[in-house]
């Protein structure tokens, strides 16, 4: 699967990295409909560094169309209350 | 509701399909979504040019602003020494306002430079895409029959579309926030026009706007104490208790 963090370029994430993501991704939707900011910016970070961390950075020369599109690290609460509901960015 | 992945992605489905609906013959398609491309790469260096030059105007208006704090310490300074305690005051107050002003400015420039770093990045990595679509394409248009190339042709433009798609949105979040920022800076230049007194001897109280938000920023014990040290600066008399510097109509009334 390959994701885009906006603002940061593309990643291909394999199986089990995808598993860890659609859970935090969980986390983040649940913190968002509990109003709790302090759990989203904690889930969200943890998402974002998953990924950076154990993805592969895809090449500038690599023309792929992202599964799923992640918005930027500084995305308030409120801003990513649109992306994250329902399922999450990743359908479960 | 979308958030901002849902209206990238939609931003870059819409566009796409435009460009396929054009797609009768796929070299054209290839030739006219790289024109576009190359369109798209120009409007980032403007944008990025534009966040430049809001910094700089911005970095311009703390150096004045730096120059207030200065010339104002020296006026209240001079006040005490003249022994108008009141305008002195005033000037401390103003320069309380200035320096709050100029602190925030100066995070302002520190926020608009690390968005014009990531912004220039982006460029960097929009340019390589477009520069490894130009090659795709021409592989495409020699390879493959007419409908296999438009496959490749949706999935070749949309990798770079999405790269162009980000950057665009990253680039309007940027002029979003500059234009926040140039609100408050032009705010900041009303206060320049009546901050700091070109003759100390033309400073009435209360007329403006400027004088109601300075009382009240004066309320908080900030420009006491900086009074209080100031006075003992200028050895009159060792921190004097506040009931002292409040008591409004002593010598040194205004004419």
């Amino acid at each position: 699967m390959i994701v885009r963090i906006m603002g940061e370029g593309q990643y291909r994430l394999s199986d089990d990295i995808r598993e860890r993501v659609n859970e935090l991704d969980n986390r983040v939707v649940a913190a968002v409909e509990g109003n709790d900011e302090d759990g989203f910016h904690a889930a969200f970070e943890e998402l974002l560094d998953v990924i950076r961390n154990d993805g592969e950075h895809l090449g500038d020369d690599e023309l792929e169309t992202s599964d799923v599109i992640i918005p930027p690290a500084d995305t308030s609460m409120e801003e990513a209350a649109g992306d994250f509901s329902g399922e999450g960015l990743i359908p479960d | 509701m979308a958030g901002m992945a849902g209206r990238m992605s939609t931003v870059i489905k819409s566009k796409i399909s435009k460009l396929l609906d054009k797609a009768e013959d796929p070299g054209e398609t290839l030739d006219y979504s790289y024109q576009k491309q190359l369109e798209s790469l120009q409007g980032v260096k403007k944008g990025i040019a534009d966040v430049v030059t809001a910094k700089k105007r911005l970095g311009m208006q703390a150096q004045k602003l730096e120059q207030s704090v200065v010339k104002l310490d020296t006026q209240a300074r001079q006040a005490l020494a003249a022994g108008n305690e009141e305008l002195a005051r005033t000037a401390l107050e103003r320069k309380q306002l200035a320096q709050t002003e100029l602190q925030s400015l100066d995070q302002q420039v520190a926020e608009l430079q690390s968005q014009q770093e990531k912004l220039t990045e982006s460029e960097k990595r929009l340019r390589h895409k477009i520069e490894a679509f130009r090659t795709k394409k021409e592989v495409i248009k020699a390879q493959y029959s007419a409908a296999e190339a438009q496959v490749r042709i949706s999935e070749a433009a949309t990798g770079v579309g999405e790269e162009m798609a980000d950057v665009g949105l990253a680039m309007q979040r940027a002029v979003d926030k500059t234009e926040d920022m140039r609100a408050r800076a032009s705010a900041v230049e009303e206060l320049e026009a009546a901050g700091t007194f070109e003759d100390l001897t033309q400073l009435g109280a209360g007329q403006d706007d400027i004088d109601r938000e300075l009382a009240q920023l004066g309320a908080g014990g900030m420009v006491d104490d900086e009074l209080a040290k100031l006075k003992a600066e200028l050895g009159q008399g060792s921190a004097p208790a506040p009931a002292e510097l409040e008591s409004g109509s002593g010598e040194g009334d205004k004419p």
